[in-house]
């Protein structure tokens, strides 16, 4: 009876991950379609006014990819971060321990539960937009991958900070002043290439410019840098995130005495 | 047939330097029923924890089942169950719920029919709908013991299950437990109360500042350790041992009541005939005679105040 992989442990852990979705629902989906129409109203609105288009496309419009990558980054991170700190913090982690699955499975159970919020979540915010504004997806298949790509990173660095962390503040901070600042910075409301130097090569620093700017040209066709440098940043991001993960499990770091 | 559970030279020093096991063997026999004692920081907690996948050794194997714990961790913890010390539950889920999860992750297909009879067993059912945090904590102790058993484990591990636990469901746990022990389940435990090692251990193990100190049959240990002691009642207070009684090894309660004799049940003579000669002949009347056996407890104070 010797298994190469524990399928049903996985899927215990992914379930269990779905199912507290379903209890903190509001906060999990209700508050950031709250925000993102927050946004709308005054960025797509108030601004809007001044700023019809950027690069050919409404500004309405133009946002909209910015904002569900905003949302997609911090949820990605909260999810998954607190998914795995409070087992840690209350010790109920003490069972996923003791139980006969391997570091990866638990890693696709938690990451992938929280990666899935983060896709559905990513969509129903696109869907909120169309009702603020009309928006076209000139690649949607690509429009998926960049979803898809993003939301499991983010939730691996979720993860990895929920592993990280030892207290509720740090679990808060790094959402809070790394992730949502380098989204702001990163082109969310506005195309870098309107910025004056130096700034426009300082951004090129910020990693969350090559998602956000690949994510918008799935969109619309624009971007700020070459949808293939795009591309692979995501996928070095995420073979990092990985590897710091393999390294976590391989010496019990934070997890095992 | 190997032992359900092989620990070889097994040595555990925590990162802060505290070396909380230090060199311990040990073989767990298929079935029984093991005890392991000790103070509190003794490192039973430390022990289990090792075995279950808990806290890494520093030195020193174990397998479980024939298995390695850490180069064939999956079929070795396949086999376990374990009830945590700590009461840590999932607050916010129900019984069946944190069950399905424990059947899940130990790789078992979902089956209701099992979570509906250990819930049922555990006096669990009727709160089957109730969010964790609502029990109270006896209550949470079974969650615990429900978790364990939803894999159906064939090695179950309950550190101190009956902290906490009143005393009819306490009775009712050992029955739980007398049962998986007839269905062949191999239990080890940890407790406090020593009258319930005596009563259900088959072999019991005493832990010591990280030192396995003793391991024996109960009923061997009772034998070897044991001391009895003859109580011969008075009819009169005494105030004094009489001097014809000096050299016989007696003492007097504090009361005057009682002349308290100890002697060592392997020994060839007990000396008690003897002693009650002198006893008549010193003219010291009694009204009664009892002999009392020292419990497993006397003998635990006994072993770790030698420690
Ligand atoms: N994570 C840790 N880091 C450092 N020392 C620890 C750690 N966990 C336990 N210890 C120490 O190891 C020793 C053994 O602890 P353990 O929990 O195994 O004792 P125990 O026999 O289970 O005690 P109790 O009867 O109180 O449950 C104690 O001195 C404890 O302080
Ligand atoms: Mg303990």
């Amino acid at each position: 009876m010797r298994l190469a992989m524990n399928l049903y442990g996985m899927r215990a852990i992914y379930m269990y991950e779905m199912a507290r979705t379903g209890r903190t629902l509001l906060q999990s989906i209700v508050s950031p379609v709250i925000s993102t129409s927050l946004y709308f109203v005054v960025f797509g609105a108030a601004i809007g006014s001044r700023i019809s288009h950027i690069e050919g496309v409404p500004y309405g419009a133009f946002i909209v990819p910015g904002l569900i990558m905003l949302m997609l980054l911090t949820q990605s991170v909260m999810n998954a971060s607190f998914g795995i700190y409070f087992p840690r913090f209350v010790g109920t982690i003490y069972e996923i321990l003791s139980a006969p699955v391997s570091p990866f499975e638990i890693v696709v159970g938690y990451v992938g539960a929280a990666a899935t919020k983060s896709i559905a979540l990513g969509l129903i915010i696109l869907a909120t937009s169309e009702l603020f504004v009309p928006v076209r997806i000139a690649h949607p298949a690509w429009m998926l991958t960049f979803l898809v790509l993003t939301a499991l990173s983010f939730s691996l660095l979720g993860f990895i900070l929920g592993l990280w962390a030892d207290g509720f503040e740090k679990l808060q901070i790094v959402p809070l002043l790394i992730i949502t600042p380098l989204t702001f910075l990163g082109g969310t409301f506005y195309s870098t290439s309107v910025l004056p130097q130096p700034w426009r090569t300082v951004t090129l620093f910020n990693p969350l410019v090559y998602l956000i700017s690949g994510f918008r040209w799935s969109f619309f066709n624009i971007a700020d840098v070459h949808v293939g440098v795009s591309v692979a940043m995501t996928l070095l991001f995420l073979a990092i995130c990985l590897a710091i993960v393999w390294w976590f499990f391989k010496t019990g770091y934070r997890l095992k005495n | 047939m190997t032992h359900a559970i092989a620990i070889s030279h097994l040595s555990k020093t925590y990162a802060s330097g505290f070396q909380a096991l230090k060199d311990v063997s040990l073989d767990i026999r298929h079935g029984e029923i093991f005890a392991l004692l000790g103070p509190n920081g003794a490192g039973k907690t430390t022990l289990i924890n090792v075995v279950c996948g808990i806290v890494i050794p520093s030195a020193g194997t174990v397998t479980v089942g024939g298995h390695d714990i850490v180069k064939d961790y999956r079929a070795a913890r396949s086999l376990i169950g374990l009830v945590p010390q700590e009461l840590t539950t999932d607050a916010f889920e129900t019984p069946p719920a944190t069950m399905r999860l424990s059947r899940g992750l130990f790789g078992k297909p979902a089956n209701p029919a099992i979570i509906e009879k250990v819930l049922k067993e555990l006096s669990l059912w009727d709160k089957r709908e109730s969010r964790i945090m609502m029990l109270s904590g006896g209550m949470k102790r079974r969650v615990l013991i429900a978790k364990a058993l939803a894999h159906e484990p064939q090695i179950l591990f309950l550190d101190e299950p009956s902290a906490g636990v009143d005393v009819e469901l306490r009775k009712d746990m050992w029955q739980l437990v007398r049962e998986l022990r007839a269905s062949g389940v191999t239990i080890i435990l940890t407790t406090h109360y020593i009258e319930e090692a005596e009563e259900m251990a088959d072999r019991v193990g005493v832990i010591n500042k990280g030192e396995l100190i003793v391991v024996e049959e109960k009923a061997e240990l009772m034998r070897k350790l044991g001391r009895k002691q003859l109580i011969v009642e008075l009819r009169e207070r005494l105030n004094v041992l009489p001097e014809a009684l000096a050299g016989h090894g007696l003492t007097l309660s504090t009361d005057g009541m009682q002349l308290v004799y100890t002697y060592d049940t392997k020994a060839e003579t007990t000396g008690i005939t003897t002693l009650l000669d002198a006893v008549r002949n010193a003219g010291v009347r009694f009204k009664d005679l009892q002999t009392r056996q020292s419990s497993l407890e006397d003998i635990f104070v006994g072993l770790v105040r030698q420690g």
